[in-house]
């Protein structure tokens, strides 16, 4: 392939920094709309390091129902940003923006940059709501999307490597511990096995509680360059790492289905970090269904290619587990309000500031935080840690 | 070449036919106008073997009356792989691996490319 000078991958790994990081409305949230919710998580996070909207000159918004969201959203908040991103990849919308925001920091193209999201879809549809049109090549067949792909994904996985239906329940019953720690979880009575087995079947081998929920909710991150972040919050989250991987749209278009596009994305994320899969302290995963986790993991490396099933029995990913994942309780206990993205970022950058009370993981000082888009389609990796590991980073260039 | 519009015209008339690629070979579905990577155009419709087998399928779950239906990926013998269902036996009894064999129905006035079971 000709591609020009083939240049290193410059990330400009510690540079900037998630300085707030906020919720509002998780679960339900009713006579709220999408920019109202994302408004009031933006005023809150903002808030935290002392700034107002008029402060922010970087914008990045989706919603699920209108495709110029940006535009909307900076009118509401009475700004005219310098750097707008209104990139639309689905659930990991939020990790590409954060992404670009590094960038666009780093180049003095904004200097206060915010991401935000909100989501009424419980309120105003009680079920998951479609931003996409009806493919020519799937529609005919009704699938149920996107639960029938992603059932599929599991149940091949289940073929190739023996994974077990119980060893599915384990993670929406970890999942389900971490929940019970966090007060603005929208599930927080305990999951059994048998509970998990005699839930409704939906789509072989998933059942309801093999599926995220659909709630309310809204999620806003701040991010500023590293010099500014040490003044406004001496816990800080700061961006090592931030990579994307986009493989298809369809199902029926993905390789395989038990590998996704996060293995590429991760390389890259902990190549730009210079850090290694164990390292890690915390892992908020895009859980939208339980075999997500058990993909994710072993995409990542942290345990073996079909292992993922064994990885996550005995309580591996729970509280007190060797792992903790998705401490605020994933999209399947805590909220899924559309696209979730945004709130693995925000919980894996609460973990690094230290604020998440019951559920936090003592010492967390490296945070992975994943979003997913569409149908395993855009896979992103967001690295954060504290000020000491990318004082350490900076030490090493 | 107007790849949908002349797929679904091709179905109409009983034919389920598939892209080939000239210059490769290889068969491209779903249908569009130039080879995935290459961008080559010189594509060619190909009568498709019918012949694919179940790369992994699922049972949707309704609540009754309405019944439960076969989802199911499959892997066409050409190369490509569609989103399909099974038919012919219970929803849950389509495994992955099963050989199928394509026939074409009429379901809400347009034709639809389904498997069943190729023994």
């Amino acid at each position: 392939m000709r591609a020009g000078q083939v240049k290193e991958d410059a990330f400009p790994s510690g540079r900037s920094a998630i300085v707030g990081a906020a919720t509002f409305g998780m679960g339900t949230a009713p006579g709220f709309n999408n920019f109202d919710l994302a408004a009031h998580a933006s005023i809150k996070a903002l808030a935290q390091v002392g700034l107002t909207p008029k402060d922010v000159d970087g914008l990045a918004v989706v919603v699920m129902d209108e495709t110029m969201s940006v535009l909307n959203f900076a009118e509401y908040l009475g700004i005219q940003p310098r750097f707008v991103d209104n990139t639309r990849t689905g659930g990991s919308s939020f990790q590409l923006h954060a992404a670009s925001a590094a960038l666009a920091l780093e180049a003095g193209q904004c200097d206060v940059a915010l991401i935000a999201y909100g989501s009424d879809q419980r309120s105003a549809a009680g079920k998951l709501i479609s931003s996409s049109r009806p493919s020519p090549w799937e529609a005919p067949y009704k699938p149920l999307r996107p639960i029938s792909s992603y059932a599929m994904a599991a149940a091949r996985h289940m073929h190739q490597y023996g994974t077990t239906k119980r060893q599915l329940g384990e993670v929406a019953i970890a999942a389900r511990k971490w929940a019970r720690l966090n007060p603005d979880a929208t599930m927080r009575d305990e999951l059994t096995m048998d509970d998990y087995l005699a839930a409704r079947m939906v789509a072989d081998p998933f059942g309801v509680r093999d599926c995220c929920l659909v709630t309310d909710g809204a999620a806003a991150v701040v991010m500023v360059r590293a010099e500014f972040a040490r003044e406004l919050n001496p816990r800080a989250a700061y961006v090592l790492g931030a990579a994307h991987e986009t493989t298809h749209r369809e199902i029926a278009q993905m390789p395989d289905l038990t590998v996704t596009g996060t293995a590429e994305a991760a390389r890259r994320a902990f190549s730009q970090a210079k850090v290694t899969a164990k390292e890690l302290d915390v892992v908020e995963l895009y859980d939208a269904f339980t075999i997500n986790t058990i993909l994710f993991l072993e995409d990542m490396g942290f345990c073996p290619r079909g292992e993922g099933g064994r990885f996550v029995g005995d309580g591996a990913i729970a509280p007190g587990g060797s792992l903790p994942v998705n401490t605020n309780g994933g999209s399947l206990s805590c909220v899924h309000p559309g696209m979730y993205g945004l709130f693995t970022m925000v919980e894996a950058a609460q973990q690094i500031m230290g604020v998440c009370g019951e559920r936090q993981v003592a010492g967390a000082e490296l945070a992975l935080s994943h979003g997913n888009g569409g149908e395993y389609s855009s896979e992103a990796v967001l690295i954060l840690g504290a000020a000491a590991t990318a004082a350490r980073h900076q030490s090493m260039r | 070449m107007h790849p949908e519009k002349e797929h679904f015209e091709f179905l109409a008339r009983g034919e389920f036919m598939l892209q080939r690629c000239r210059s490769s070979g290889a068969f491209i579905y779903y249908p569009r106008v130039a080879e995935p990577r290459t961008g080559a155009t010189d594509l060619e419709w190909v009568k498709a073997s019918g012949l694919g087998t179940v790369y992994s399928t699922t049972v949707i779950r309704q609540k009754p009356p309405k019944t439960d239906y076969n989802l199911a990926l499959i892997d066409l013998a050409e190369g490509p792989r569609m989103m399909s269902r099974v038919e012919g036996l219970a929803p849950q009894d389509v495994k992955i691996g099963m050989s199928v064999r394509a026939r074409i129905i009429s379901e809400e006035d347009r034709p639809v490319v389904v498997f069943e079971p190729a023994t």
